[in-house]
């Protein structure tokens, strides 16, 4: 799965074995794509063919600058976006092909927030999650409220329930948006740049969060995101993306090579390893802190 | 967390239905000719047991004249408010409103064109006003395009400016034509229930009132998704294409047949869903019907308005909804670009 593995060592991580018994959920296999705006023959933008795999519980990385494909590949996940070649499968099914109920039953996606048309309250916009599941006009049933509730308290904001949604912080808005996808109840959660509007502190409370509901719901997480050293804490699997090509499928030790993230973000960094063999990424100032650095000719 | 309930949805149309009751009742009393309370009860009796011919001769005059005006006032208020209610759901604006969009003059231009090619046919007005509608919000949402992305400002700037020029010809066509049965300028500029039509046109507008209104209604928990983000709805099950082609067509029907009946009556598609939301909320499963029936409330109360201020002439109804209706609009404009 990984061409460019020489020399990876591996490191068991706390949290990433235990999918290791259990089968694989998703599997991307050489699934690539091309877009033709205005019906053009040359592609503005190509990915190419691009594999992994996750198990449940897992929490997948897709990591890569701006413009790197990430977008690309994550709607491929969900199943909005048909692969140019390979199949992209949740177990089993191939996620475009599903209808657009069923997918909502299966895929949840957490996108940044959008601006709402008309005000709504928390715990309505949480019941939006139950909409896969009705019928005709959706009139939710006690049992839609009660996920609903859960899937608030699930996140901590409980007390969230009856504020209206333009009046909360940055964070809880993003608490909130999630919740409404754990109300659908997926298999796979599927989350693009979660972490954009949120403080330090939020992300790190995001991502945790995350951590669990994987481990203890038995989701099969993905992030998008171009933040390094949230990655590197938080994933099982990192997919590194860049100019629209998959560099490299791995763990974090695996993936977080000085030379290759220097290439892609295309900024000098140093790497290191963390206590618990996670890796830990620190960009080296223009006059040298960490000295020993050697500034790649650009 | 209590939500919405189908109960809820019925108690709050039967409350509805009951304030409408009471303006009929008053809109058939006032004017000309006052009737009393008793003669009131005793002759919509008769009139509802099919007993026309034993209504005094006096009395014949007013349910003559006022109950077919009362019945389009109903009407073309219900169809204009839901439509407008779609239209904002659809466009993700506020401020869409079938006047405003231009849709409204689309529809009227047709309606005029039909009256001068086949003038006999009956059923080519509605038709052809509902091709014109159809057009001017395909034409309207290309144009309030920017980069691909549906931008509120251009969007009402595009119908604006379409209105606009559809309006002029209208204008055109008005002044070049001499058709007798063409109705007058300001009928098809600023909207009319005076003029009575033919009682067959009351059924066609009845059941595209019930198609239209109807098919829109089975897509409101979709609706309520759209509006928080189509990308989002899409992700939460909702089949967005097939949910924006039968808002789009059924909006479209609704405002042809309004106007091709009425002329273009502005701002009731605005106002109407607008205060509905303030009383009700902003969830379509109860904002349809709530919009259908005080679209005719208010539409019935505006055209009793319009009969009865200055009498004894009339104000043309759609004068009396533009006083109430463009200062809403400037307020919520005002209100969004804050």
């Amino acid at each position: 799965m990984n061409d460019a593995g020489n020399g990876a060592q591996v490191i068991a991580y706390p949290g990433g074995e235990g999918g290791a018994e259990s089968p694989v959920r998703l599997k991307i296999e050489q699934a690539s794509y091309a877009y033709h705006p205005h019906g053009q023959s040359a592609p503005a933008f190509t990915l190419a063919a691009t594999s992994f795999a996750a198990r449940q519980r897992e929490v997948v990385t897709i990591l890569g600058p701006n413009a790197s494909g990430k977008s690309t590949l994550l709607k491929l996940i969900a199943g909005t976006l048909k692969p140019l070649s390979g199949r992209v499968e949740l177990e089993g099914f191939e996620t475009s092909r599903l209808d657009t109920r069923t997918r909502a039953q299966k895929i949840a996606m957490v996108h940044q927030e959008s601006p709402l048309l008309f005000p709504s309250r928390a715990g309505e916009y949480v019941l939006q999650g139950r909409h896969p599941y009705g019928r005709m006009l959706r009139f939710e049933t006690k049992e839609d409220v009660e996920i609903a509730e859960n899937a608030l308290a699930q996140v901590g904001a409980e007390d969230l329930r009856d504020r209206w949604m333009h009046e909360i912080s940055g964070g809880e808005k993003q608490r909130v948006i999630l919740a409404r996808a754990l109300a659908q109840q997926p298999i796979l959660l599927l989350l693009d740049e979660p972490t954009l509007h949120l403080d330090i502190g939020a992300q790190v409370e995001l991502l945790e969060r995350l951590r669990e509901l994987a481990a203890e719901s038995r989701y099969t997480v993905v992030v998008v995101t171009h933040e390094l050293s949230l990655a590197a804490e938080f994933a099982d699997q990192v997919v590194l993306l860049h100019e629209g090509k998959c560099l490299r499928v791995g763990t974090p030790a695996d993936v977080y090579r000085r030379d290759l993230l220097e290439q892609v973000f295309e900024a000098p960094l140093d790497v290191d390893l963390g206590p618990e063999g996670r890796p830990r990424v620190h960009i080296r100032g223009a006059r040298g802190h960490r000295v020993g650095g050697h500034l790649k000719e650009t | 967390m209590r939500p919405l309930t189908l109960k809820r949805v019925l108690w709050t149309s039967a409350a509805l239905l009951a304030v409408l009751f009471g303006v009929v009742i008053v809109a058939m009393k006032v004017g000309a000719y006052r009737i009393s309370f008793a003669d009131l009860a005793l002759n919509l009796g008769r009139l509802i047991l099919g007993r026309r011919a034993h209504i005094p001769s006096d009395y014949q005059v007013a349910f003559g004249y006022r109950l077919p005006r009362i019945e389009l006032s109903i009407l073309v208020g219900a169809a204009l408010s839901v439509a407008g209610a779609g239209f904002q759901a659809l466009l993700r604006n506020p401020l869409a409103d079938p006047y405003v969009l231009g849709v409204s003059s689309g529809g009227a231009l047709g309606a005029i064109v039909a009256l001068i090619l086949l003038p006999h046919f009956l059923l080519a007005t509605p038709l052809a006003a509902f091709v014109g509608a159809i057009a001017t919000i395909a034409a309207v949402y290309f144009l309030g395009r920017r980069k691909g992305q549906l931008d509120s400002t251009t969007l009402l700037l595009a119908g604006i400016i379409s209105a606009s020029f559809l309006s002029a010809m209208i204008i055109f066509l008005m002044t070049n034509t001499s058709g007798s049965n063409l109705r007058g300028m300001p009928f098809w500029l600023m909207g009319d229930l005076s003029t009575p039509l033919p009682e067959a046109m009351h059924w066609v507008l009845l059941a595209g009132l019930i198609i239209g209104v109807g098919a829109i209604y089975t897509t409101a928990a979709d609706l309520n998704l759209i509006t928080t983000g189509e990308r989002e709805a899409m992700h939460l099950g909702v089949e967005v294409t097939r949910v924006k082609l039968v808002v789009y067509i059924s909006a479209s029907l609704l405002t042809g047949l309004a106007v091709s009946m009425s002329g273009a009556i502005g701002y009731v598609g605005l106002l109407v869903p607008h205060v509905m939301r303030m009383i009700f909320g902003p969830d379509y499963r109860i904002l349809i019907p709530a919009s259908a029936i005080g679209g005719a409330i208010a539409l019935l109360a505006a055209d009793t308005l319009a009969r009865t201020v200055m009498f004894p002439t009339e104000l043309p109804v759609g004068a009396v909804t533009a006083m109430a209706g463009a200062p809403l609009f400037i307020y919520l404009l005002r209100r969004r670009l804050r």
